[in-house]
């Protein structure tokens, strides 16, 4: 009764196109690229493309979660500056006391907790003073913004051990970067956390419908400050990576990249109404929005063009979920 | 006959302005299959979420197994035994029909990946497609996402849920209100055989008759008062209406 009956070869062929029609699109915009340029099939090209979707993935890898709950996380490109900076002073008041490798894990420690310690905070003023989640995080991300300036009086922090620089530029093969296979692990370590835990599934059920899921004896409220806590924990990994790939912690780090890190999840078909989402839809998104940018500059476009024709993707990706999802209840 | 399992006496419930509830009163005993009815509005639906912890009341008294309870929400009514099919559902449509089943209680993998939380969806399928089976319901592929089922589907899916569930108490309101006449049929004949195995049934509907098949007591109640709290092998189908309608009121009976 459970097996698929319809073993319809065309059937199958069929369902796999609308499953993972995602990946044709990325395929479709990549050969274009080729086509014009066919540097695009080098191998510095695929570097510099995961080099800029490194960061996208990992916001999104965490933002993700929220959204499936129908929520929104704002606050993930200033987590990614504040967290930077605080790591940065973090390492350069103790490099003098302690020497090179502890300051930096103690530095990084310490950005990750400041951002574990926000993802809570955002997750307590939506559960217990009932913000919606748009209002608490712009707030925090405004918060965030100011902190980031203030804690070193609008400066980056400068003076990083040469060392970090070493760490974060790393690259194996040529074309994979330190922050790379951080971002490659962690979509499989949370895509599996999405399909196969029960963290997963009252993640989807709380999108689904929050009240059925506190019906069903979901303590709900404990779940979501965990689930804001991995979007904004997440945004503070990028940000004490990016300290590392640019041995400085800046302020303006994570200015624009909210809403990229979000759109690569709604291309890759999680739903902002909540309850849908897969992790491998999140990781093409990220892959189009980067490779529109190494494409284009590749194909000597003006980059302001990959902003507009990410957007016109966004449009097209959700309109076409629609018809898809459209389809499937009929 | 038995002992009993629930009383509950003057309950009371606000909105802001609108009193659902005044003063719900009724005793129940283990086992035994309580009707409770009356005119929409009357405040049923607000009771029953009172007593799975999903609304607090603001006065009265109830009385589950010996022990006053005060559910602060719908965890505890679960872990003391009792489910409840609600009017809603109460399912999540973007998930599929076993998931729904096992929500909040998943059942783990063995050993250390069961206790990362790793779930055994496996496991999770063949004892839904089981229970399935038994209860005959008309739900054949366990995978299909709860928002495409038709509207009797899913209450059979919200049913079944509490019915594998179930262990002290199962609460059902207007479980068969989208079902057509088989499937009610089917739904009475759960209600007959989860009494068997002991278990007390709260059973709301609009179809007296259903109501007269299967109950042991009717509870009435009208603008969020109970009216009436009969046997119902001492009532008869108009008087329950009577009762409901406010044409007859308990103190005339006497
Ligand atoms: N959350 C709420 N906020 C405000 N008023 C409510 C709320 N829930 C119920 N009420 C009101 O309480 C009263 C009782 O509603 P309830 O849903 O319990 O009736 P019911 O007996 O289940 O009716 P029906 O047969 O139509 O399902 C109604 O007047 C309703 O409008
Ligand atoms: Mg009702």
């Amino acid at each position: 009764m459970t097996g698929k009956t319809d073993t319809n070869i065309k059937q199958t062929f069929a369902n796999i196109v609308t499953d993972y029609w995602i990946v044709l699109v990325f395929l479709g915009i990549y050969l274009v690229f080729v086509i014009l340029e066919p540097l695009c099939l080098s191998l510095p090209f695929w570097g510099s493309t995961f080099n800029y979707m490194a960061e996208i993935l990992i916001l999104g890898v965490g933002v993700m979660f929220v959204v499936i709950t129908a929520g929104i996380d704002l606050s993930i490109g200033p987590v990614e500056g504040a967290v930077g900076v605080a790591a940065g002073l973090t390492i350069r008041s103790l490099l003098p006391v302690v020497g090179n490798g502890w300051a930096i894990i103690a530095g990084s420690a310490v950005g990750l907790l400041l951002g574990l310690l926000i993802g809570f905070l955002n997750g307590i003023v939506i559960t217990k003073l009932k913000l919606a989640p748009f209002i608490a995080t712009l707030g925090m991300s405004v918060i965030l913004t100011g902190t980031g300036y203030i804690l070193n009086n609008g400066l980056e922090v400068v003076g990083l051990p040469r060392v970090m620089g070493k760490i974060g530029n790393f690259t194996i093969m040529g074309f994979m970067g330190f922050t790379t296979i951080i971002a490659l692990f962690a979509t499989v370590v949370f895509g599996v956390l999405l399909k196969q835990t029960r963290f997963g599934i009252h993640t989807y059920a709380y999108g689904s419908n929050a009240e059925s899921a506190k019906r069903a004896g979901i303590d709900v409220d404990k779940h979501i400050i965990r689930v804001y806590m991995i979007s904004s924990g997440m945004a503070a990994l990028s940000g004490v990576l990016l300290v590392f790939r640019f041995n400085t912690g800046s302020p303006l780090a994570g200015a624009n990249v909210t809403l990229y890190a979000i759109a690569a999840c709604v291309i890759g078909g999680t739903s902002v109404m909540g309850g849908r989402g897969r992790m491998i839809g999140t990781f093409i998104g990220a892959l189009i929005i980067a490779i529109l940018v190494t494409g284009l500059v590749m194909l000597g476009v003006q980059t302001y063009w990959q902003q507009v024709s990410t957007g016109l993707i966004i449009i097209f990706a959700v309109y076409a979920d629609q018809i898809r999802q459209k389809k499937a209840l009929k | 006959m038995g002992e009993p399992i629930l009383s509950v006496s003057g309950v009371y419930k606000s909105f802001g302005h609108v009193q659902a509830l005044k003063n719900v009163s009724f005793t129940l005993n283990k086992g035994e299959v309580l009707g409770l009815v009356g005119d929409n509005g009357a405040g049923k639906s607000t009771f029953i979420k009172v007593l799975s912890g999903v609304h607090k009341k603001d006065g009265g008294s109830i009385n589950y197994e010996g022990k006053e309870v005060d559910f602060a929400s719908p965890k505890d009514a679960i872990a003391a035994g009792i489910e409840t099919v609600y009017q809603d559902l109460a399912l999540a449509p973007d998930l599929p029909i076993y998931s729904n089943m096992f929500l909040g209680r998943e059942m783990v993998r063995p050993g250390l990946l069961g206790k990362l939380g790793f779930v055994d969806k496996q496991a999770m399928r063949d004892s839904v497609l089981t229970n399935i089976t038994k209860l005959k319901a008309t739900l054949n592929h366990v995978e299909q996402e709860v928002g495409t089922l038709s509207g009797g589907q899913r209450q059979s899916v919200a049913i079944t849920r509490a019915v594998i569930w179930g262990k002290k108490v199962i609460i059902m309101d207007e479980p068969t209100a989208a079902l057509g006449v088989e499937e009610s049929a089917k739904v009475l004949d759960i209600v007959n055989e989860i009494k068997k195995h002991g278990i007390t049934v709260i059973f709301i509907s609009h179809t007296i008759p259903h109501v007269m098949e299967v109950s042991d007591r009717i509870c009435v109640l009208r603008l969020g008062e109970t009216v009436a709290d009969l046997k119902t092998s001492e009532t008869s189908y108009e008087e329950v209406v009577q009762f409901i309608t406010g044409s007859k009121t308990q103190i005339n009976r006497k």
